[in-house]
């Protein structure tokens, strides 16, 4: 059957995402990271033609955001402790394509390591200015921008002396089902890399340094904060089976 | 084919997901009082058969008519009908490992060969020890002719099958996720 054909009987012409690279992702079953023994599936997954409810997702706008919301250093009445830092970046798609007013979400511990929940109980002080949660939609170009402060490294009990690298947890949805993504972005240089299995879950070295930032001099400023790019590539499109054809036959 | 850029790996969410991705608003597709709305409620358990109670589900779903409000629904993106319908909903597990959503049912979708899909929901599952999120899909047992012609659902063997379908509730409807074990749920590469 042609494509032609395939329009002419009324069917949809949808459009199709890149399937992920099996390198790219963490295996699900990664017995270094404890807590996947017990989770993750034993049966394979499944392929699933991408239809109507993979290619569309929700776009979630200005409505999710409080004005503050970007800038986790004045959610409160004091300043948080600790080195302010500014978060940016683009998200764009894997042709390059930026991904426009999406919402990204992110979360932290604190600089003393310690996250805002009761069940943290590592004895790192809590610090009351600072919540560790923020949310910023990106711009026409997929730019985003936060303030924060450099989150702590906290042990976690993984392992024998097991701590986490330093990380802020990124929320993405994309344009698309198929693109949502929750990550973590890493510091340049942590020493802890090396006994992270979270970290190392990633087989694939150059995958694993896409989630490390890129320190970002020229974005500092002054007297003020030091300043990190994160960029983030979502999954991208297939062309369609008409964009390279002439279609005017 | 052009160069692609690298992608970013996923990670989990961890432990403490809910601090970030809590919203108060975020089971209610619809809101309180929508008329045929039902609540889906379920339990995440892992391979042990332990509750997971720090796990999230979102889920994504056609509006009644199977439409989607999107730029790529090839139909155009067209407002629900139904006052507040989001199609999106996101729910945290609580201290025995439920999440819960309300929702209204999908209407059935249009597939690009001229076939059609049951009414359902892909959902998202997000934890520690879930390095990276799993995708399933929810059938309503109230359909059983479309649910047989389903090709998602004719594409898993037939043994599994059951591990997609909802149970009927009271209020609405029940599905377990079991990440693992003998009634080990189907999850999808999408």
């Amino acid at each position: 059957m042609t494509t032609q054909d395939t329009r002419a009987s009324g069917g949809l012409v949808l459009p199709r995402y890149r399937r992920d690279d099996v390198e790219t992702h963490p295996s699900l079953l990664s017995p270094g990271y404890k807590s996947t023994v017990a989770r993750a599936p034993r049966h394979p997954l499944i392929y699933l033609p991408q239809r109507l409810t993979e290619v569309t997702g929700p776009l979630l706008g200005e409505g999710r955001l409080g004005a503050l919301d970007h800038d986790l250093t004045r959610q409160h009445d004091g300043e948080p402790q600790g080195q302010r830092i500014i978060v940016h970046g683009r998200v764009r798609d894997g042709d390059g394509r930026p991904v426009p007013r999406t919402l990204v979400e992110i979360w932290q511990a604190n600089a003393a390591g310690r996250y805002r929940d009761a069940r943290d109980t590592w004895p790192a002080p809590l610090d009351p200015h600072f919540e560790g949660v923020g949310r910023a939609l990106t711009d026409d170009q997929g730019r985003y921008r936060f303030i924060t402060v450099q989150p702590g490294a906290y042990p976690w009990r993984n392992h024998d002396n097991a701590w986490r690298p330093a990380h802020i947890h990124f929320s993405l949805f994309g344009r698309a089902f198929t693109q949502r993504l929750v990550t973590q972005m890493y510091f340049p240089g942590d020493p802890l890399f090396f006994q992270d299995p979270i970290f190392n879950s990633v087989r694939d070295p150059k995958a694993r340094e896409r989630m490390i930032a890129r320190y970002d001099h020229a974005t500092t400023a002054p007297e003020w904060a030091l300043a990190y790019e994160f960029d983030i590539v979502l999954r991208g499109r297939e062309s369609t089976p008409f964009e390279d054809e002439d279609d005017d036959e | 084919m052009s160069e692609q850029l690298g992608l970013m790996p996923a990670q989990t969410v961890g432990p403490y997901l809910h601090i970030g991705l809590r919203w108060p608003d975020g089971p209610y597709v619809v809101p309180e009082g929508t008329p045929g709305a039902c609540w889906i409620r379920g339990r995440i358990v892992d391979g042990t058969g332990t509750p997971v109670v720090d796990a999230m589900v979102e889920s994504w779903q056609a509006d009644p008519d199977g439409r989607f409000d999107h730029p790529d629904d090839p139909r155009g993106a067209r407002p629900p009908a139904l006052e507040g319908f989001r199609g999106f909903g996101r729910s945290e597990t609580d201290g025995q490992g439920w999440y819960r959503l309300l929702t209204v049912k999908p209407g059935s979708l249009p597939e690009p060969d001229g076939g059609t899909e049951a009414p359902h929901l892909t959902l998202s599952v997000f934890g520690r020890g879930l390095l990276h999120r799993l995708v399933t899909r929810l059938y309503f047992p109230d359909e059983p002719a479309a649910n047989a012609a389903d090709p998602v659902l004719c594409s898993v063997d037939a043994d599994r099958r059951d591990t997609l379908l909802a149970s009927p509730a009271s209020d609405g409807f029940r599905f377990d996720i079991h990440l693992q074990g003998d009634h080990e749920t189907v999850f999808f590469a999408v």
